[in-house]
């Protein structure tokens, strides 16, 4: 009860902070070329490693310093999260509609259905996520629908493990009986009664894969096969960063916490979502 | 009955195993670029790229190549790395010790900082001091281990440089080693000047990898605390005089900490397939380090050692966390 409450009362400035960072990230991306004070691409050898805006030697209009070939990190930031928010949005959805689809038919119909999905997903989990992840997308060619499928064909078993859990409760349940009766068929109970009911959990997954997406292409950026092009990601600054880390850390320091904060929103969004769905605790 | 329960498990993880060899298999037959290609220098005669190909057994149908390849793995022959023309299982066995042993010293930090940080919130339920552990292992989960890699890299590597961010093991050093273990032969020789160089190493990347899952740890363990700590027997001991701190660590740990258990062994496996990115950030020359190589250099027989290799881990600590937990829990000893 006492924790009920505890969640209650902190689900509201939580909710706010991360919405409220998530929003501002969003329309940054959106209105990048807008917002974003240089060129991202733009390359200048006499304004390499400029240091951030409150130190010694900042230039006007640098806010957060440049990297080694003297490109803007604010705008690099600023364009890198069109990126992010792309793959969080395509990936994490592409994965929901899979996962859900095929939890909740292995849920709801059990029998062979489930059991074929269920060795399927056991199959899946003896991979290491990030090394099937880099395997994908050096398969499928670098470039951003490799990289969200990648992602989706990987992170589906995530929801399909919940959502399977959940369709299986929601099948025993006495409604479920009662609309059997009334005669509803199997796939129209399956649709309209069972899956109202597993929505709110898909809803806090799914924010939580977004985040994940966001990890999963700042790893394969970081090594270097995300997206080919010179566009700036925020992996791939992370990847010049720790390169020049004892002579510019501005370079890792920013899209560090740039990422965190994402990672971190998305999370406590996706509690906060749940913590309001939830039956028990409201 | 817990025999039974052993072969069925061990069926079906023969059954996954050889999923995991066909998916593997597939998505590296479906990629795009021929790895022969790129082994021969520009202006090779076609001649000459049959016979790799031949040598390879890269002539014949899939399903061929498959079950060639399948029958070389049974009696242990990987093939042989395109990019390091070694043989497969030698190149794996020879990392693999080293990702072993950060992923069991990581496991074992985990394990340390969780169940500390479970107890103390357990011991002090209601007060700051829980909601302070729970806000630190909420917001510790939700940040994956190459992040935290990357802030343990700015933290001691670069602000205060007290450990090494790079490699195993300092190159200037002498080593006696005879097997890929060096920790543990470290400490069997009583190298302890070694064991400490390898720990310093080992230390940061170590540490990412077991943040996230110490909060879980911290998380589930004291929630299965509190439960406990209401029961009769609990109360019983705490009637008779003992302090909160002995009744938590007498009473309510032993029959708390079975769920945990079986979390920890899935968990781990999370945390082993973390090991390749962090690898790669700390430069540590492990299994996953290599992996990362071979995908970008297209050593297709490489990958699928080390994916296969990955797996059979994966699969086995399962079975193992399955069996312990039989073997654990009173019910289905005796059910």
């Amino acid at each position: 009860m006492d924790e009920a409450r505890i969640a209650r009362r902190g689900l509201s400035p939580r909710l706010w902070l991360a919405g409220g960072w998530l929003l501002l990230a969003l329309l940054a991306a959106i209105f990048a070329p807008l917002v974003a004070p240089q060129d991202p691409l733009a390359q200048d050898l006499m304004l390499e490693r400029l240091p951030p805006f409150w130190l010694d030697g900042a230039e006007p209009g640098y806010w957060l310093g440049t990297d080694s070939l003297g490109r803007d990190l604010l705008s690099r930031l600023i364009f890198g999260g069109r990126i992010a928010f792309i793959v969080a949005f395509a990936a994490a959805t592409s994965a929901c509609l899979l996962g859900s689809a095929l939890g909740l038919i292995a849920g709801y119909f059990g029998g062979w259905a489930d059991r074929i999905i269920s060795r399927i997903v056991d199959v899946w989990m003896a991979f290491p996520p990030v090394l099937f992840a880099i395997l994908l997308v050096a398969v499928l060619g670098t470039g951003l629908s490799s990289v969200i499928l990648a992602i989706a064909i990987i992170d589906w078993t995530r929801f399909c493990r919940v959502i399977r859990a959940e369709a299986m409760s929601q099948a025993r349940m006495d409604y479920v009986e009662s609309a059997r009766i009334a005669g509803y068929g199997r796939i129209g109970i399956m649709l309209r009664e069972v899956l109202p009911n597993v929505l709110p959990s898909v809803v806090a997954l799914l924010s939580l894969e977004m985040g994940i997406a966001v990890i999963v292409e700042a790893i394969l950026s970081f090594v270097n096969l995300s997206i080919s092009t010179d566009d700036p990601t925020w992996g791939g600054i992370i990847a010049e960063g720790r390169l020049s880390i004892h002579q510019a850390w501005w370079v890792l320091v920013f899209p560090l916490i740039t990422l965190i904060l994402t990672v971190l929103s998305f999370s406590q969004f996706g509690e906060a979502l749940k913590a309001r769905f939830d039956p028990v605790l409201r | 009955m817990l025999l039974q329960r052993f072969l069925v498990r061990l069926l079906t993880m023969l059954v996954t195993l050889f999923g995991v060899a066909v998916v593997v298999f597939v998505v590296i037959r479906v990629a795009p670029g021929d790895p022969i290609a790129m082994m021969l220098p520009p202006g090779a005669s076609n001649d000459d790229i049959a016979r790799l190909r031949a040598l390879y057994g890269l002539d014949k149908s899939i399903v061929q190549q498959f079950f060639i390849w399948l029958g070389g793995v049974l009696h242990g022959d990987f093939g042989t790395s395109i990019s390091l023309r070694q043989d497969v299982l030698g190149l794996v066995f020879n990392r693999l010790p080293a990702t072993l042993e950060l992923a069991t010293v990581a496991l074992l930090m985990a394990i340390a900082i969780g169940a500390t940080a479970a107890i103390l919130g357990a011991r002090s339920r209601g007060t700051v001091v829980e909601a302070g552990i729970d806000i630190a292992s909420g917001a510790t989960l939700s940040i994956p281990d190459f992040l935290w890699g990357l802030v343990l890299i700015l933290l001691f590597g670069v602000l205060v440089p007290v450990f090494d961010i790079s490699g195993r093991v300092s190159p200037q050093l002498d080593l006696p080693f005879v097997t890929q273990f060096y920790l543990v032969e470290s400490i069997l020789r009583l190298r302890f000047d070694l064991t400490w160089d390898l720990l310093k190493h080992m230390l940061m990347p170590a540490v990412a990898l077991a943040l996230p899952l110490a909060a879980i740890i911290a998380q589930l363990l004291k929630q299965s605390l509190k439960e406990v700590l209401d029961l009769d027997y609990v109360v019983l001991a705490r009637v008779k005089g003992f302090s909160e701190t002995q009744v938590i660590l007498r009473e309510a740990l032993k029959n708390a900490a079975l769920p945990t258990l079986t979390l920890v062994g899935v968990q781990f496996t999370f945390l082993i397939g973390g090991t390749v990115i962090v690898e790669r950030l700390f430069s540590y020359e492990g299994l996953g380090n290599m992996a990362i190589d071979a995908v970008i250099n297209r050593d297709l027989p490489l990958i699928q050692g080390i994916v296969l290799v990955f797996a059979l881990l994966f699969v086995l600590i399962n079975l193992a966390v399955d069996m312990m937990y039989a073997l654990l829990n009173p019910r289905l000893r005796h059910g």
